[in-house]
């Protein structure tokens, strides 16, 4: 019997009413995978600026280093193992040596983080080349968020404090050679970047490293050829981010999820309403030699195809917008403030998985609501409706 | 004398209403025969449209036997009873009851559709022949709401006979008519049975209906009072 016929027939013999709540749920349609996609492009705008700027293909952590941990800091470093040393020398990793330090400028005292970096590598995204010794003081590198809590602009100096492998304070002048404009926090608040070189020579630490970054695609040594260096691949690097990004998908969840709510409400009481506005419809469907469990298919059905009409009118004014959402982008300034590594501009990616998934959701929600307030046809006697009685 | 077709013996059908039991049909045996033109006549209350629901096999006796085109409707399970609704047992009610949502032949053909071996062409033949018999051939794709009591009541008949079913079951198909309309349902169903053969039984009080029937079988406190043929 071709249910699907008759519970078209219905459902678009329900004029107004059907739009409506196909309307409805349709927005929820361009809702979900607009948040999806925006989720979908944060994350991996998120991954994309992190692995560019700090991750590489992965990193080789000296054994003592915790990037959690600040006070253990100056005891995490060690000369690189020859396998690691060979892939820095060939332009594959780059070695990074970090000290606790002091910074003061403009008459400020701030903890940092002090960096040591090869001034020639091209594997993460800062300027290094900008590290270039000019003679009269140590030139050094700092985001632009570091640059507003500092206080500092190209061209300033400050003193900078540290301690040498022995344990002795010493102090120079740096000077801010460059501020990057970067969104990634790990690489910019608390951070000076300076040339690997002059660190090693002012921690009395040569030819040392806390930390190498390798390059996207490189092959790292494995087992023994790394020593008593641990790899950290992308995965685990990418942990903090990968977590931020669920807590968003969740918050973003429950955005979407009252959306879906206030369609699914509509469509269940457009069901409620058909159970008892219909009954009589419903009595003379049963005396043509239509089974309950036929009318509740048809009547389950006809709810549910609210959704692909929802999905046909989604498709005809969602498609437009998101694909214009999808050149403009969506303005996302100052969202490095809450912690997360992303652009200014945030470009939405729609995935087939995104638009399939929303459209099974979709449907199965609206299936199951539709189907919830037909159940009482399971009861119904069939000249009590024939008479527009429900039992 | 024709088959017969229906056989109802002791039947007793009754409600429960708070602590008393209403018997709204009460020992009632009967026989229809294939061609009948039969009417249930009787005032409000005295059980003609809970015996035609039964033999439609929408509602089930309490107790005694209703045997219907060979099927004891009291042993039928809710499919089999939506079987032999579909195929023998065709329905028209005071109130038309057509689908509102569609056309005019839509809903004519919409038994037609609960039978999966009839193809489209045959369901349109037989939708087009019954249009003809009530002579709304015309109006086909007109909907229910655009049509006059007297032509709903005529697509309710179409309804009912495009089927062929050996059995029309009739509950007070002229209470919402006027006399001119009453007049043209009852030429249409005389004819209807005269052609086909269907077995007509009405539920009725109406003299316009009276007048042209066979069979009158009279009800009161769900008891067969009296049962004339002429």
């Amino acid at each position: 019997m071709p249910l699907f016929k008759l519970a078209l027939r219905n459902l678009l013999g329900g004029g107004l009413r059907t739009w409506l709540n196909a309307f409805i749920l349709s927005v929820s349609f361009v809702i979900i995978i607009g948040c999806q996609g925006l989720y979908k492009g944060m994350a991996r705008q998120m991954e994309h600026l992190a692995v560019g700027s700090y991750y590489g293909g992965g990193q080789y952590w000296q054994a003592n280093y915790d990037p959690f941990d600040t006070l253990t800091l100056d005891d995490a470093h060690g000369r690189l193992p020859d396998a690691l040393q060979k892939m820095s020398a060939a332009g594959q990793a780059v070695p990074v040596l970090k000290r606790q330090a002091t910074l003061y400028a403009q008459n400020r005292v701030l903890n940092i983080t002090l960096n040591g970096i090869k001034q020639e590598q091209t594997i993460i995204d800062i300027p290094t080349a900008r590290l270039r010794d000019t003679g009269h003081a140590i030139p050094a590198i700092i985001g632009d968020a570091m640059a507003k809590s500092a206080g500092l602009q190209q061209g300033d100096t400050a003193v900078l404090r540290w301690r040498n492998a022995h344990g002795t304070f010493d102090a120079n002048e740096i000077y801010i050679a460059a501020i990057m404009n970067t969104q990634v926090g790990v690489i910019d608040q608390g951070q000076v970047w300076i040339a690997l070189d002059v660190m090693q020579k002012i921690t009395v630490l040569p030819d040392e490293a806390t930390l190498v970054i390798t390059a996207q695609g490189s092959a790292p040594p494995r087992g023994a050829d790394a020593g008593n260096w641990v790899f950290r691949n992308q995965d685990f690097l990418l942990t903090d981010e990968r977590n931020m990004m669920t807590s968003e998908y969740i918050e973003g969840g429950i955005m979407y999820a009252v959306f879906l709510f206030l369609a699914m409400l509509g469509i269940f009481d457009t069901q409620i309403l058909a159970i008892y506005h219909r009954i009589k419809e419903m009595g003379t469907m049963l005396a043509l030699g239509i089974t309950k469990n036929d009318l509740i298919w048809i009547f389950t059905l006809e709810g549910a195809l609210h959704s692909l009409l929802a999905a046909g009118l989604a498709f005809i004014y969602g498609t437009p917008l998101l694909i214009w959402f999808d050149r403009i982008g969506f303005s996302m300034a100052d969202m490095d403030q809450f912690g997360l590594a992303l652009g200014d501009t945030i470009y939405p990616v729609f995935t087939p998985g995104i638009i399939i998934g929303t459209a099974i959701l979709i449907f199965a929600l609206t299936a199951f609501v539709s189907y919830l307030p037909c159940r009482r046809i399971a009861k119904l006697n069939p000249t009590d409706a024939l008479r527009g009685k429900i039992a | 004398m024709g088959e017969t077709i229906i056989k109802i013996q002791n039947l007793i059908r009754s409600y429960q209403m708070g602590s008393t039991t209403l018997n709204a049909l009460n020992n009632v045996t009967l026989d229809f025969t294939t061609g009948e033109f039969t009417g249930l006549i009787g005032p409000s209350g005295s059980g003609k449209t809970t015996l035609l629901n039964i033999i439609g096999s929408l509602d089930l006796p309490t107790s005694g036997s209703a045997e219907v085109l060979g099927r004891k409707i009291e042993t039928l399970s809710p499919k089999q009873a939506a079987v032999l609704r579909n195929f023998e047992i065709g329905f028209i009610f005071q109130t038309f009851n057509l689908l509102p949502v569609y056309t005019i032949y839509e809903n004519i053909e919409f038994p037609l559709l609960l039978q999966p071996q009839l193809k489209t062409p045959q369901r349109r033949e037989m939708v087009r022949q019954a249009l003809e018999w009530v002579g709304l051939a015309d109006r086909a794709g007109s909907m229910p709401k655009q049509l006059s009591g007297g032509q709903c009541q005529r697509v309710a008949i179409a309804r009912a006979i495009v089927k062929k079913p050996r059995l029309v079951l009739a509950d007070e198909p002229t209470a919402n008519l006027d006399a001119q309309n009453s007049a043209n349902i009852m030429e249409i169903m005389l004819k209807l049975n005269r052609e086909l053969n269907t077995t007509f039984i009405f539920s009725t009080h109406d003299e316009k209906v009276i007048k042209h029937l066979r069979r009158k079988i009279k009800l009161a406190d769900g008891q067969v009072v009296s049962d004339e043929s002429i």
